[in-house]
């Protein structure tokens, strides 16, 4: 929680309060520790991607920039390939054309999936389900404790020593999100994580994912059908059309933000327009 | 009332000490009535001798210890034939499930072979092996081998390909997935085949040991109708119930031991 309201303090808050002698030395560990929050997101550089299936032209030449740590959302008919792209940037698929860059070298760690489904191991508890979210790193000594650490911050510490079976839909993806979660990623990519739950289980689940991803400041690409909801997390939405990208509307509402505000409102119905319009055309 | 009351239902109370009885009444109540009925004279024991006859014969049998060597030498094939064709039905199975190429080079030839009914290779089998022990091991074996391959096989082709996908996402080697996801997800299925391979292993053996062997159960069945002991024929035919009805508890322990993470085997 401290850290979220740290990241949170305006680049300008933080430089006035320089002034003040008393609270230099305080100012100085806080810039560090946003250094370290900052260094924990990766940028996305993507140009000229192409994806096809066979004869099927999926992506027809993706260009797109993503700052370290921002929440991208990414809206689209079903079947624009929005799964494709996210496939791509998690290394699931092979690209056909263009590329996908972090700036620097990365770890298979510090990239992280999750999907609709939870894609728990019905034979591993809840807490080895967490582990193996840890990767190469899964035989250390410290695995166990940064499970539980991670089953903790999704609020499922209670349930370590469960199946997953025994668990609710909203529970088990808990768990996923704690696993992927579990290795620190830099960037994290959701395909319709909250797509199979329903609207109240939806809207506490968006509640934890804004909270972990401004706790921990990675990269977070959302896929989905939820349009509100992609203007209630999201710093920018995205819409997918013909395998490009046809719109990029940046979100400036402050958070936390109030769901069903005015201008989000706005935003979500003009965004819609969009795709409908898209969908008038063809 | 539902007539469906065996699914589901997890919470109901139950009774374990009447529910572990219950299942007993049906079978004592038989006997209790075949018991009635030869006494009776309602059914001649030249037909079907009365229960008491056969436990007494087996109380004979047992003080003589031919009965004992022979329930022994019979566990004995069944469990080595089983472990044979067991064996090498797992092997083949797990190969042809992970290896295209295995499963591209075998599978077809198998499945052929599959076809042939292995009881109607005695013939052929008493050929080759005599009336020797290696004759009722590979009739064993072969039987064994067919419901283990096929069920391995297809356990490990229907691990759902989502978990195989997360594995690989999450770093594991193959020898992990297999560890982590592939076998404890086709064990399920593995343990259908077994179950299936018990029921034929006992067959086969009756069969063999009837046909062609000088010592086993079957063979004491066969010698006791030579002198027309039929309560000692009625003694073999049970002890094989018997026996097959151990072996079928005992894959039902391990299963519940290993699977325990299946919702089915979770009604606490
Ligand atoms: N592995 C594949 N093989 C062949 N075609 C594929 C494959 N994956 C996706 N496609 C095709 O690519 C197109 C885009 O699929 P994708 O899953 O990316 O869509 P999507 O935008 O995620 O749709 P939805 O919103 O319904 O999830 C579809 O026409 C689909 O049929
Ligand atoms: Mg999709």
């Amino acid at each position: 929680m401290q850290t979220a309201l740290r990241t949170s303090l305006p680049e300008t808050e933080l430089a006035s309060r320089a002034n003040f002698a008393p609270h230099a030395r305080v100012v100085r560990e806080e810039r560090q520790d946003e250094r370290r929050i900052q260094a924990s997101g990766l940028p996305l550089s993507i140009r000229g991607l192409r994806k096809s299936f066979g004869d099927n032209e999926v992506l027809r030449g993706i260009d797109l920039h993503i700052p370290a740590g921002q929440f991208v959302a990414i809206v689209g008919k079903s079947g624009c390939g929005k799964s494709t792209l996210l496939r791509l940037i998690a290394g699931l698929e092979k690209i056909d054309a263009g590329s996908i860059s972090f700036g620097q070298d990365i770890q298979p760690e510090d990239i992280r999936v999750m999907f609709q489904e939870p894609r728990l191991l019905p034979w591993a508890r809840v807490l080895a389900n967490v582990e193996v979210g840890l990767g190469r790193d899964r035989a250390s000594t410290d695995a166990h404790a940064r499970a539980e650490k991670a089953l903790t911050e999704v609020g499922l510490a209670d349930k370590r020593e469960q199946w997953p079976s025994v668990l609710s839909g909203g529970q088990k993806q808990r768990v996923a999100l704690g696993r992927a979660l579990v290795s620190r990623p830099r960037v994290l990519a959701f395909d319709e994580p909250l797509g199979a739950l329903d609207a109240l289980t939806r809207i506490s689940m968006q509640r934890l994912l804004e909270r972990v991803w401004r706790d921990q400041g990675f990269t977070a690409i959302l896929v989905t059908h939820d349009v509100s909801e992609a203007v209630a997390l999201a710093d920018r939405v995205l819409v997918i059309e013909e395998g490009r990208i046809a719109h990029d509307v940046t979100v400036n509402a402050a958070r936390p933000r109030q769901r069903g505000s005015a201008d989000l409102a706005g935003l979500e119905g003009s965004i819609l327009s969009h795709l409908l319009s898209a969908d008038d055309r063809t | 009332m539902s007539l469906i009351d065996s699914i589901s239902l997890p919470r109901s109370i139950s009774l374990p000490r009447i529910d572990g009885l219950i299942q007993w009444i049906v079978p004592l109540a038989i006997i209790g009535i075949w018991q009635v009925a030869s006494v009776t004279g309602f059914v001649p024991t030249r037909v079907l001798p009365a229960p008491s006859d056969v436990v007494l014969a087996g109380w004979k049998l047992l003080l003589s210890g031919e009965l004992v060597r022979n329930i022994w030498v019979s566990f004995w094939r069944a469990s080595i034939g089983f472990l044979i064709g067991g064996s090498i039905g797992f092997a083949f199975g797990l190969a042809n499930g992970l290896s295209q190429l295995s499963a591209r080079l075998t599978d077809t030839t198998l499945q052929m072979v599959r076809n042939v009914p292995h009881l109607a290779l005695i013939p052929l089998v008493i050929l080759w092996f005599g009336i020797d022990e290696s004759a009722k091991l590979f009739l064993v074996a072969l039987g064994v081998f067919f419901p283990i391959y096929l069920n391995t096989l297809h356990g490990i082709r229907t691990v759902d390909p989502q978990l195989i996908e997360m594995g690989r996402i999450y770093g594991m080697t193959d020898g992990e997935l297999f560890r982590r996801v592939i076998f404890p997800g086709a064990l399920p299925s593995i343990f259908v085949g077994i179950r299936f391979a018990l029921g034929i292993m006992w067959l086969t053996l009756i069969v063999a040991e009837t046909i062609a062997a000088s010592s086993g159960l079957g063979y004491m069945a066969m010698q006791a109708r030579e002198f027309m002991l039929i309560d000692v024929v009625v003694l073999s035919i049970l002890i094989y119930a018997l026996l097959g009805k151990l072996a079928d508890s005992a894959s039902r322990v391990l299963e519940r031991l290993t699977l325990s993470w299946h919702p089915a085997f979770q009604k606490r």
